[in-house]
């Protein structure tokens, strides 16, 4: 019925109001059948459930608006007097009780099919940060953080935003096709829900307790959700991208970021200049400090204060970094030590000093934050 | 026949009532122990249940084998290490298993933690049993130091057929020192 | 309000109404404190309003323009909170002040002072609620559910005086529904036996026990926040041996059988307006009563419905899906008998029938939807999107709202003497009819599509939906400033209105003069 009515609600709206209507947005009215076969089931179960709410409202406002329009007083009415009868009552609480074991049939075998809990061959914890993801492959001993990758720009209308506006993030989710890929679903603060509506999957992350979701996705693609759970101030600005390759594209991607990770080690050893630090230092800063501290250091006071002309970031360096790895437990500050490498740590303390007016001239290296983490 | 009561009963009805809204406040709080045994029993949440006491000896069954895995996760503002010493093991239902979990507090000041399990999935939470786990105290660790974690388990032999992976998570949280002390 | 004068007999007038401010401030009688009810739950109405306008002029476009996220977050919270315990709640409070002694021939409530504390509270708590707006660190953010951890140790501080609102609002509620069941249960006139008592009546005593069970719940498990935040207890935190999960349970087992209190006295007072201008008795009284029963009590067994992803066991899921789906049950039986009601009755469509008949509509709609969000596989798609916000505001506006407007239209002559404006009615009522189904129908298909909700920006493919949704907000929320201006201009200049108002409606109330007099069954009076 949707998919037939579209062109006439596109005509009809479109021509009564006159919207700046934006090139890229559609008149999607149903969900999408997804990729998998969950979704695909969830899918038609929606389907089915909406065609009979469908029928039973045609016949029970059939019956509302033909009183409505035969049995109008001004068309001399006369009303009759019944007031009850069992049989009916008996009848009409009978029969949707018999629709509603219809339905339960279905959906039951699909919740059974959703909480299979046959072995899997990937195993992911997804833990929900504010505001942000992060993915740990469990057993490949790969992890990173996956960052909103749209810019300050686009969002506050200074820039044309891109076709995945809000929905594009710095490292998707790399997944290989045709596998069972098992989600372990946590947070590391409050409440977060990870769902990527094309793969049928939503689960809650809470924090302390670890939930489970799977999918076998068949084909290759980029599949785009997002936080479903009230989690705080950028709640709608923490996206999540899953990539399906194939088996081989995947392992090439795994190889890739394994030694990545070893080059990470690699330039945590060397010796940066300032110039170096501050590059880096600000895409580290994009990406985990801004959210709250504004791309220009002003911060949003009280509960995120300016960096720019701050006690922290113009005072010793030591306490900077302090707070930095730490965090100020009772604030929003949360502790970056077990977040970002020694590099990007050095990185961005080293920026939060030189950059909007900042001037202390001083950096801090990669190794020393290695080797201090690792002597204490 | 409402309006036939004696006034004294009339009087009780309010009273009455406000018992039920006195009831109802108290009910709010037994939820909360209701929530506990319910998970207990249910492994709703993951929640494994307290130090398991080994009466008899366990018959090892032989027939199957049961991955566990290992992970953990640091709460906000918990800046210490965590890891576990290995990522899985592949272990007989019934047999007794060691391993351990390294933690360091790589911040300059004391500080205190509490572990916090939870087994996915949550259906066979209470198939794993925790003979000896340091999530069961309080870790105290001085500015620097760092420590071995032990944990002693075993999984039930009764765990349902279907399963055949478990992953055991870990979470620390900083306990502020007044939670610690109380 | 110079009912008095016109009594016609002395011995209901033997005290009138004290002049000036002291007649609202110390009033005892139930019309007055009905009418200051019914006031203050308007001015909620458009405090509320006035938020959702600011929500959905952020909504209007992709990006920010007009507000930060964080201020979005304080709107939808302080928006839903507003509505549920300031609009709704207050509104059918008001009703059953005004109504019930009338309806069941009593000279007044069981508990009159009572009923003047339950009300003189309610500013208070809505003053503290509303100053934390103007507090450092902002207004309660956490969303009307204000679920733990976000609400405790990330929450702004403003929340200990949100808590403290709640306790307040609790209260009011707690000793409105102690009042309305001992005078339901106490001051019927001597023939009305239980099975005789008007059906708005049924539904409030349903209600006000509803009540009496639940609000002691939301009071406990804000107390639990209160202990956490400020006295080092643990019970929604992980780290000392609680579970963030528990707040949930503990509120949902609060707010579903809530979501009930907000509809229960709506099928009552459509329950009393259909059959007027159908002219014709209500189809299955008996039925409509043990419906309403069952709807209250599967309310009871269904809360984690609001909670399918929260990761509950296979048995759980299916348990709380069954018992969801139940509910159709009893529902359906109600919307027949109002069909049948309607059924081969001589109608007339005055502005109260057509509320009603679009209640029975609209919210039929708002239980379709709702029964598919109760089959669990599917709710995992459904849930946290634009689909829930879709389906609760069509059981909530055209629901209890449309009902509330209903009762004013059908009761307002009796209330103040005077007829309201037929056609200025209409005109309210169908551009609210208009603003209402732009606003939230489009909602569907933005849920549907991805849309998660409580998010102040959105990806592209939403633009569409979010301004028609956004245009048909405003338009609902400037057509109130008319709903006022037709109850002002009805209470000073109106027509007269008749004792019975209506061609032959049924209950006592029509059978006191209109406007109603101060005082009225001084002494029990005989059923027809």
């Amino acid at each position: 019925m949707f998919a037939k009515a579209i062109p006439w609600i596109r005509l009809s709206i479109g021509s009564f109001l006159f919207f700046s209507v934006t090139a890229k947005a559609d008149w999607d009215v149903n969900m999408r059948p997804g990729v998998t076969e969950v979704s695909h089931q969830v899918y038609d179960l929606h389907m089915i459930i909406f065609w009979i709410c469908v029928v039973i409202g045609v016949v029970v406002f059939g019956i509302m608006f033909w009183s409505i329009i035969a049995h109008r007083k001004s068309l001399g009415a006369k009303p009759a007097t019944f007031h009850e009868s069992t049989t009916i009552e008996i009848i009409w609480t009978a029969i949707p009780f018999a629709i509603l074991i219809g339905m339960a049939v279905p959906a039951t075998s699909a919740l059974i099919n959703i909480y299979d809990p046959s072995e899997s061959d990937l195993d992911i914890k997804v833990t929900g940060y504010q505001w942000k993801w992060h993915y740990d492959y469990l057993e490949e001993e790969i992890g990173f953080f996956s960052n909103l990758n749209t810019s300050p720009d686009e969002i506050y209308n200074r820039a044309e935003k891109n076709d995945h506006y809000l929905l594009e993030v710095d490292e998707p989710l790399v997944v290989p096709i045709n596998k069972k890929v098992r989600f372990l679903v946590t947070a590391n603060d409050v409440i977060h829900s990870w769902w990527v509506p094309e793969i049928a999957v939503k689960k809650d992350a809470i924090p302390g307790f670890v939930n489970e979701a799977w999918t076998i996705i068949p084909e290759p693609g980029v599949y785009r959700g997002q936080c479903a759970e009230l989690c705080g101030k950028d709640h709608g600005f923490m996206p999540i991208v899953v990539e399906a390759k194939t088996q081989e594209d995947y392992d090439a991607w795994l190889a890739e970021r394994q030694a990545a990770a070893a080059r990470e080690r690699e330039l945590r050893d060397k010796v940066w200049t300032l110039e170096e630090l501050m590059e880096r230092g600000q895409k580290v800063y994009a990406s985990n400090c801004a959210a709250c501290h504004n791309a220009d250091g002003s911060g949003i006071p009280p509960a995120f204060p300016a960096l720019k002309g701050s006690p922290v970031a113009t005072g010793p360096i030591e306490a900077h970094l302090n707070v930095v790895l730490n965090g100020r437990p009772g604030t929003y500050m949360a502790a970056f030590g077990p977040q970002l490498s020694p590099v990007e740590l050095a990185a961005v303390i080293t920026y939060e000093r030189n950059a909007w007016g900042n001037s202390k001239g001083d950096m801090i290296q990669p190794i020393d934050i290695a080797n201090r983490q690792a002597a204490e | 026949m409402a309006t036939n009561m004696p006034g004294d009963k009339k009087a009780m009805k309010p009273a009455k009532l406000l018992a039920v809204v006195l009831g109802m406040f108290c009910f709010g709080f037994l939820l909360v122990p209701l929530y506990d045994v319910i998970c207990d029993v249910t492994g709703l949440n993951g929640k494994t249940g307290d130090q398991y006491v080994l009466t008899e000896a366990l018959d090892v069954d032989e027939s199957r084998w049961v991955t566990v895995q290992f992970s953990t996760s640091n709460n906000a503002d918990m800046p210490w290490s965590f890891a576990p010493s290995e990522v899985k093991m592949r272990v007989r239902p019934g047999e007794m298993h060691e391993t351990y979990f390294i933690a360091k507090n790589i911040t300059g000041q004391r500080m205190v933690a509490q572990a916090v399990p939870s087994v996915a999935p949550f259906s066979v939470a209470q198939y794993l049993h925790k003979t000896e786990c340091f999530c069961f105290n309080q870790q105290v660790l001085e500015a620097g130091e760092s420590i071995q974690m032990p944990l002693k388990f075993f999984v039930d032999p009764e765990i349902p057929g279907r399963v055949s992976k478990l992953t055991l998570t870990y979470t620390l949280f900083n306990l502020p020192e007044v939670a610690a002390n109380l | 309000m110079s009912a008095v004068l016109e009594s016609q007999d002395h011995s209901y007038d033997h005290h009138g109404p004290a002049k000036g401010w002291r007649r609202w401030v110390y009033t005892t009688n139930h019309k007055d404190i009905g009418t200051l009810y019914l006031w203050f739950s308007f001015i909620m109405f458009l405090v509320g309003g006035s938020m959702a306008l600011v929500i959905r002029a952020e909504l209007f476009e992709p990006g920010l323009q007009i507000v930060e996220p964080e201020f979005f977050n304080q709107m939808t919270t302080m928006h839903g909170l507003i509505m549920v315990f300031g609009a709704v709640m207050p509104a059918f409070v008001g009703l059953a002040n005004w109504l019930i002694p009338m309806m069941i021939g009593a000279p007044d409530m069981a508990l009159p002072r009572m009923n003047n504390l339950s009300f003189w509270i309610l500013p208070f708590a809505f003053l503290l609620l509303l100053s934390t707006l103007f507090m450092e660190g902002g207004a309660p953010n956490f969303g009307w559910t204000f679920y733990a951890p976000l609400s405790t140790t990330y929450a702004p501080p403003s929340v200990t005086y949100f808590i403290f609102g709640v306790h307040i609002m609790g209260a009011s509620s707690i000793m409105g529904a102690i009042n309305i069941i001992a005078t339901i249960l106490n001051l019927r006139t001597p023939q009305m036996t239980l099975m005789k008592m008007p059906l708005f009546v049924w539904t409030w005593l349903i209600t006000a026990y509803l009540l009496i069970a639940v609000m002691p719940v939301l009071a406990g498990v804000v107390t639990m926040m209160l202990m956490d935040i400020h006295f080092g207890t643990s019970f929604f935190s992980a780290a000392g041996g609680g579970d963030p999960v528990l707040f949930q349970h503990v509120f949902w087992f609060f707010g579903h059988p809530e979501v009930y209190i907000m509809i229960l006295p709506a099928f009552g007072v459509v329950s009393q307006i259909i059959p007027t201008f159908s002219r014709k008795p209500l189809f299955g009284y008996t039925s409509m009563v043990y419906a309403t029963a069952s709807i209250a009590f599967l309310s009871f067994i269904v809360w984690a419905h609001h909670m399918f992803t929260v990761g509950m066991p296979l048995a759980g899921e299916l348990f709380f899906m069954y018992a969801t789906m139940l509910i159709a049950v009893p529902t359906g039986v109600k919307v027949f008998n109002w069909v049948a009601t309607m059924f081969r009755g001589a109608l007339t469509f005055e502005t109260p029938m057509l509320y009603a008949i679009a209640f029975v509509i609209l919210f039929t709609i708002g239980g379709f939807s709702g029964l598919m969000l109760a089959i669990a596989p599917v709710d995992f798609q459904y849930h946290d999107t634009y689909f829930v916000v879709a389906h609760f505001h069509y059981v909530l506006v055209p629901g209890a709202i449309f009902g509330i407007f209903a009762g004013v239209y059908y009761w307002l002559p009796k209330w103040c003497g005077n007829m309201y404006d037929e056609k200025l009615g209409k005109l309210h009522f169908w551009l609210s009819f208009v603003g209402m189904n732009m606003t939230f129908f489009p909602m569907h298909f933005v849920g549907l599509a991805g849309m998660p909700r409580r998010i102040p920006d959105y990806a592209l493919q939403f633009a569409d939906f979010n301004q028609i949704s956004s245009v048909g907000a405003f338009i609902f929320g400037t057509t109130q400033l008319l709903f006022l201006f037709i109850v002002i201009k009805t209470i000073v200049s109106g027509r007269k209105a008749t004792a019975e108002v209506w061609d032959n409606p049924e209950g006592l109330e029509w059978t006191v003069p209109s406007p109603a007099p101060y005082h009225t069954f001084s002494t029990p009076p005989d059923m027809k």
